[in-house]
């Protein structure tokens, strides 16, 4: 047994943590949020060149730094502390899954473009009616000779006003809901037919509605097996959840210094409010809960590479814990700081903010219950 | 025992529903359906509306112009503005300052301030926390010195900064509780002030909060010039208003009416969404569990405040006990926001600027779920935090 990190990911850990030191401050952070574009490529690229860590979970023969999930996982824990907004999960957690699992013919060059941060991707999963069912899909690619034809709307896809490339999930046949049918498509965003309505997120992300009409791929865009390829999607977003359970608990942590901090130095009634008994155990419950977090991100993380059914039970666990902690910290934090955690000016609303999303990204806490009884339980007779 | 309505009852809630209907700004309704950020006369032109038909102050007493409604009446007048979705009259001057100004104002007092509050003619702000006084109002710092000015009259000259001041950038005039005995125990040296907003030497500047809002800012007093004669009730005893008015103040926040209203709102939001096994999100076993315990919840409220209610009608003022009212109301309210947004699903996500245009991103129940749900925490913090709340019925309840 080992829960130890290799001498590779701690300097991976030490190289982002102190690049997002001197770089991803809260107000440098604020600043790029309010620019037309939202985001800064120029972190990308440092990302790419400088620090070079979008290789860091490909293996050494695509270009890569051989690592993998743990990697990732170590990666986006430093995001979550500094609440990066610039696209690491959908472009090398959920992009590179897909190319690394689904190995289209156009892998090898894409993730050497991913790796040179000239690639960014966004994923288009979810549809308005949809909710967290990924194969309840409306959009539709009909084959078009050697090609396809996509038709429909994805909803709230995060970093498409940024990404280079969409990653689309599509109904190839079967019904609106069935599993057969479904499958995942690379389309560039420039393609014709592509229209987007962009928008800022609540947690300082861009996101858009993204339309296709009659958008003409051709039979190379698709990845994975055609109408066989949920399985392919379950297992990316597994991945992209174990991911972001290790976003959280980096920002589960600032939350909870954060909180310790401001009451130590916050006097009411002639002393620190952490002397009050009520609030130190307060602080005590949200720190078992981070504690808990991360012990599941960690259990989710070995999990990944286990069958599909251990590998689903252990992600949604894991989520499980994590949305529950992100209320309960979240919450707990602005409840401590009073007044001062209702402010703008103030970090930890913005945590906060970010906490409450990741509640129900990809798939709210009751979703991954549901789903976590039905896979241990079975379903119900 | 019993919850009946009799047949008066019933003929007031047709007379308040129709009044309502018939009343109530178009332009208004238009403006909260699309979400925007309400003004200055959106909010007084209800207001106003109210004061006419002389229904904008029911809970004062009859003489300075309130309606003499039974408890009973007023339930049903706060039902059904809340049926129909209608802003609220804001409490600052309706039902937190008068209240100080009828129990201990002086006449000359009563007679200019009460007719305007009640006619929604000023717009008063509150000036009670500041950054170093929360929780622990009594140590505030705020300066009162008494001087005499150039025209021989009595002032007080107030020095120091004001925190958490609700739309403040809209108010005439505000009540400030301030310092004027800085060496006595620190209940017994404040006074109760009363402040033209446009004295020089007043800044009020904006605080952005959480999700992007402007409605609270800091008050920034720079020697600033108030009559004697506006201090309400004895010097150094401003701690006695202060007291009585909090007390207002949480009696009013339980919102029963709001929160049964937004209970609706949540189940229609839901019999449309869907759930992840594709029929209406409202049959999904975990989310309509959550709306029954809520439910359960708040009818508990309901009854607990109903009961506060029936001992005031019989004399006895809002007690401790208030403090139950306001600890189980913000949480309701706080569970109610957290349901919404969780019925928005991915459309709970889009921020869509001040003022909440709706942009036709996701649909129209969803805007802003996030933006409340992060505003709403508040509640907890505000009027005395939830904590402090404990702490009062733990000392004046429990006795311990």
């Amino acid at each position: 047994m080992d829960f130890s990190f290799t001498e590779e990911q701690s300097m991976l850990r030490d190289t982002i943590a102190s690049y997002l030191a001197d770089n991803y401050s809260f107000d440098q952070r604020r600043a790029a949020l309010k620019t037309e574009a939202g985001w800064r490529p120029q972190v990308w690229k440092a990302f790419a060149d400088e620090l070079g860590i979008l290789g860091a979970s490909f293996s050494e023969a695509q270009g890569g730094l051989g690592g993998g999930t743990t990697d990732n996982m170590v990666i986006m824990e430093e995001l979550g502390k500094a609440l990066v907004v610039e696209p690491y999960l959908p472009t090398v957690v959920i992009g590179g899954g897909f190319l690394k699992h689904g190995k289209p013919a156009a892998a090898d060059d894409l993730i050497g473009k991913i790796i040179s941060g000239d690639a960014i991707f966004a994923f288009a999963h979810a549809e308005p009616q949809g909710r967290y069912t990924w194969s309840d899909l409306k959009t539709t690619a009909k084959k078009d000779g050697a090609g396809y034809v996509i038709n429909g709307h994805k909803a709230v896809v995060i970093g498409a006003p940024y990404a280079t490339h969409l990653i689309v999930t599509a109904r190839t046949g079967g019904g609106q809901r069935e599993a057969q049918g479904v499958s995942v498509f690379i389309v560039p965003k420039a393609a014709k037919g592509v229209t987007t309505r962009d928008y800022p997120t609540v947690d300082g992300f861009r996101a858009s509605e993204v339309y296709f009409e009659n958008v003409a791929v051709g039979a190379d865009a698709i990845v994975g097996p055609e109408g066989q390829a949920l399985p392919l999607v379950e297992q990316v977003i597994d991945e992209a959840i174990a991911a972001t359970c290790a976003e959280a608990c980096g920002v589960l942590r600032q939350l909870h210094e954060g909180t310790v901090e401001y009451a130590r130095q916050r006097k009411q009634f002639g002393q620190p409010i952490s002397s009050f008994q009520v609030l130190q155990h307060r602080m005590v419950d949200m720190f078992i809960q981070l504690e808990q977090s991360i012990s599941m991100t960690y259990m989710a993380d070995i999990k990944l590479s286990e069958p599909a059914v251990e590998r689903a039970k252990g992600v949604s666990g894991a989520k499980v814990q994590i949305g529950k902690a992100c209320k309960f910290v979240g919450q707990n934090a602005i409840q401590i700081h009073g007044g001062m955690g209702m402010t703008d000016e103030m970090a930890i609303g913005h945590y906060f903010k970010r906490a409450t999303m990741i509640e129900g990204a990809f798939g709210s806490t009751d979703h991954h219950l549901a789903r976590y009884e039905t896979l241990s339980l079975g379903k119900a007779a | 025992m019993n919850l009946d309505f009799s047949p008066e009852d019933n003929a007031f809630r047709e007379e308040a529903r129709a009044f309502i209907a018939d009343n109530y700004p178009k332009a208004l309704r238009e403006k909260q359906a699309r979400g925007e950020t309400l003004g200055k006369e959106d909010y007084l032109s209800w207001h106003r509306i109210l004061a006419k038909k002389g229904w904008s102050a029911p809970s004062w007493p009859k003489e300075f112009g309130g309606t003499d409604w039974t408890p009973t009446q007023k339930y049903i007048w706060s039902e059904e503005q809340a049926r129909a979705d209608t802003i609220g009259i804001l409490p600052f001057g309706v039902a937190m300052l008068a209240p100080v100004l009828y129990t201990f104002g002086t006449q000359e007092q009563k007679e200019k301030f009460l007719p305007d509050i009640r006619d929604g003619k000023i717009w008063w702000c509150q000036g009670y926390s500041e950054p170093g006084a929360g929780s622990d109002l009594a140590s505030l710092k705020t300066r009162a010195e008494r001087i005499t000015g150039d025209d021989g009259k009595e002032y007080y000259l107030v020095n120091g900064q004001k925190t958490w001041t609700t739309l403040g950038q809209h108010a005439d005039w505000g009540f400030f509780l301030v310092r004027t005995d800085p060496n006595s125990k620190p209940q017994s040296g404040i006074s109760f002030l009363l402040i033209d907003m446009k004295t020089p030497g007043i800044e009020v500047r904006r605080i952005t909060t959480l999700e992007g809002g402007h409605e609270v800012n800091d008050v920034f007093l720079d020697n600033v010039k108030v009559p004697v004669e506006n201090r309400v009730f004895h010097e150094n005893q401003g701690w006695t208003c202060a007291k009585a008015l909090l007390a207002h103040e949480r009696s009013g926040i339980a919102g029963v009416a709001r929160s049964k209203r937004g209970l609706e709102r949540v189940r229609e939001m839901a019999s449309t969404e869907l759930s992840d096994a594709g029929g209406a999100l409202i049959a999904d076993p975990f989310f309509k569990r959550k709306v029954a315990e809520l439910e359960i919840d708040l009818t508990a409220l309901e009854f607990t405040e109903l009961r506060t209610l029936a001992g005031e009608s019989s004399g006895k003022g809002p007690g401790p006990e208030s403090s139950i009212l306001k600890i189980k109301g913000t949480e309701i309210q706080q569970r109610l926001q957290e349901l919404a947004l969780e019925a928005a699903g991915h459309y709970g996500a889009p921020f869509l600027g001040e003022g909440g245009h709706n942009s036709g991103v996701g649909p129209l129940h969803a805007i802003d779920t996030a933006g409340d749900y992060f505003n709403g925490r508040k509640t907890s913090i505000y009027g005395g935090s939830n904590e402090i709340q404990r702490n009062i019925i733990a000392k004046m309840v429990l006795g311990l």
